[in-house]
């Protein structure tokens, strides 16, 4: 299901250089978009903060408080509201008192660590097998666009799922979960970058290229990559919320990211056992994940607009979305 | 609806296309989870095993055969069957075989079979409200373009589009039936026992998956009509003083209708291969939980045939996609 998300709305993007003064002054034009960079960025803040933010609370993700649940009744948090006082901000989690605020700023270093290491993953194997199969002859072509097609074929979910059970644990987890994500999901990208290298490659300067006897991998680095700079991050910028999902839902099965790492995908398995003694429980690492992804894909379609020429011109730069609402 | 010319070739190579993409996914999926670390024997047999049995079980298992082997072994199976000896018993095992489960020894295509209404009756009732849902909020859009309406849908669509299913579930799991308790908890039964029943226990289940498939739906409805609508022949439409009413319903809709297939197609072909968060979300016995199952066990062939399964739906749903397309919009190119 995930894996389409971002399939639809995205064009063949291919802008002349249009030099990043003018990127920035189109992203400025929308205010979504700014308000999502706003949110997106305090995120990235929260999660490299993680270790101070905590400090200041005194507490770590992962010490146990036997203390601050109710064993008799099955683990519920003492006191009100799920145990929120001065030392747990927002409380504790139900049968084991780990510190929920502790739990929740690590979870945003995972969400987004493992989300951002699968774009790269993505964006480094989707350029390199994209601008072979754009650039290499029939042969080459044909067996990587339909190894494309396979793996565009293999659905993310079940495809990360299965995967994930048979790699040996004591594997570092994260690094597992945004490669077996970054593995599968690469397809689109490919596309993308051979469509937009078979476009390239009919250009005046990469034709000279050619014929002045230049290798495929000087061609690919001077002529090819700075042209497909607009196409790629545009398409890398939406992947990112996708990724999130992705590994949220993975940690949500327990598939993902394994205790004592903590996960808002992972936190959410119990959640709706305790909603009622501790509806923070469930709500937070919910709300999280829905301001994240949604800041995430707003930001995405807001870089779109910002390089997409044809969406830049109806955005009427300077006069926010508006003129285009009222015209 | 007449044939376009060149379709039947059109189709065959479509389909033909497809059980090559078909093979390789089969290639590609078998190498990679049983050429993968983990001593399956050992796994299969249990903890307590000892080496003797662990080797009988490898024997069985026909382990010690290398990959190719055993990956012709099991496409023979595919398209011809196999019979199993089964210690006093002979079991045959026809056609689409997919191997027999290392746990529980059944075939895996019977399992799959079993889970399969399951999986079935989740997909075609959240796909029939996403349809409803999805289309009527792209057209409300366009009919209200510029107004406080498009903004709101647009809004609710991001909204849609941004959450992941597995939360929306869960939130209206808690808010329906735990605070409000509207209905019970989710539990399947089967159409054949209670239809009313079955109805009620899917409604979250449907909804859930309809609210986030729905976004897309609009979205693309509302892309491809506004396109349409940009065209030359709608400008000719409109000097002539057709009414934007007509317009919108009996030409920009129009447009939407092949994109709407396309998309459609596909999502139910990866549905059809489980929905996996879904189904374990409500505790629905489909094939999504059941491949979670079977990945929890380390169950391989069960795991390979549901793989195959869902990769063999999303296939066949893009080839039946293309060709519904080129029914639709006759002005696509047959190549």
């Amino acid at each position: 299901m995930v894996s389409e998300v971002a399939e639809a709305g995205t064009g063949l993007v291919l802008a002349p250089a249009s030099g990043a003064r003018q990127f920035w002054r189109r992203l400025r034009a929308q205010r979504a978009a700014l308000v999502a960079a706003g949110a997106v960025a305090l995120l990235v803040l929260v999660a490299l903060a993680a270790p101070l933010l905590t400090a200041l609370e005194g507490q770590s993700p992962t010490t146990y408080h036997p203390g601050l649940v109710d064993s008799a009744r099955g683990g519920v948090p003492v006191g009100a509201l799920g145990g929120i006082g001065a030392d747990h901000w927002l409380g504790v989690e139900p049968q084991t008192g780990r510190d929920l605020f502790a739990r929740l700023v690590y979870g945003a270093r995972v969400s987004l660590g493992v989300a951002l290491a699968a774009t790269l993953v993505q964006v480094g194997l989707g350029v390199l097998i994209g601008i072979a199969a754009g650039l290499g002859n029939r042969w080459v072509d044909q067996a990587l666009s339909r190894f494309t097609d396979v793996v565009v074929a293999l659905p993310l979910m079940v495809m990360s799922l299965a995967l994930l059970a048979v790699v040996p644990a004591g594997f570092p987890r994260p690094v597992l979960v945004a490669s077996v994500i970054g593995l599968i999901g690469w397809g689109s990208i490919a596309r993308i970058v051979r469509a937009s290298t078979l476009a390239l490659k009919q250009l005046d300067h990469v034709a000279a290229a050619r014929l002045s006897g230049w290798g495929s991998w000087r061609i690919a680095r001077r002529e090819l990559l700075p042209a497909l700079g607009a196409p790629v991050i545009t398409y890398a910028a939406l992947l990112v919320p996708v990724n999130i999902s992705a590994e949220a839902a993975l940690s949500f099965l327990g598939a993902g990211v394994k205790p004592p790492t903590p996960s808002w995908g992972q936190m959410l398995t119990s959640a709706n056992v305790w909603y009622q003694a501790a509806p923070q429980y469930l709500l937070l690492p919910a709300g999280l994940l829905f301001v994240t992804v949604l800041a995430l894909t707003v930001l995405g379609d807001g870089v779109r607009r910002a390089l997409d020429p044809r969406a830049a011109s109806r955005l009427g730069v300077g006069t926010g979305r508006r003129k285009e609402a009222r015209a | 609806m007449s044939v376009p010319h060149g379709f039947l070739g059109f189709a065959l190579r479509r389909a033909l296309g497809a059980l090559v993409t078909l093979l390789a996914i089969s290639v590609l999926v078998y190498l990679v989870f049983y050429a993968a670390p983990g001593d399956v024997a050992q796994i299969t047999c249990g903890p307590r095993c000892s080496p003797a049995q662990v080797q009988q079980v490898a024997q069985q298992l026909r382990l010690d055969d290398p990959l190719y082997v055993r990956y012709l072994h099991f496409l023979q199976g595919l398209f011809a069957g196999h019979d199993y000896s089964t210690g006093t018993s002979a079991e045959h095992c026809p056609a689409p075989c997919l191997g027999l489960s290392y746990q529980s020894d059944q075939q895996v295509t019977r399992l799959i079979l079993a889970k399969l209404p399951v999986t079935a009756s989740l997909a075609l009732g959240a796909m029939a409200l996403w349809l409803l849902l999805g289309v009527s909020a792209g057209v409300l859009a366009v009919w209200r373009r510029g107004r406080l309406e498009e903004r709101v849908l647009t809004g609710i669509t991001l909204a849609g589009w941004a959450t992941p299913v597995f939360v929306i579930g869960l939130l209206l799991m808690v808010l329906v039936c735990g605070q409000l308790r509207w209905l019970p908890f989710p539990q399947y039964v089967p159409f054949t026992d209670d239809p009313e029943q079955w109805a009620w226990n899917l409604l979250l289940p449907w909804l859930s998956l309809a609210l986030i498939e729905a976004a897309k739906y609009a979205r693309l409805t509302r892309a491809a009509m506004l396109e349409t609508l940009a065209e030359d022949h709608v400008r000719t439409f409109r000097a002539y003083g057709v009414g934007e009413r007509a317009i919108v319903r009996r030409h920009a809709l129009r447009g939407a209708v092949g994109p709407l297939i396309a998309l459609n197609a596909n999502d139910l072909g990866s549905l059809f291969g489980g929905a996996v968060l879904t189904e374990s979300l409500f505790g629905l016995p489909g094939i999504g939980r059941e491949l979670v199952h079977a990945v929890n066990v380390v169950d391989l062939p069960v795991v390979v045939g549901m793989v195959l399964l869902t990769g063999f739906f999303v296939v066949l749903a893009s080839a039946v996609a293309d060709v519904l397309y080129a029914v639709a919009d006759r002005r696509t190119v047959l190549s």
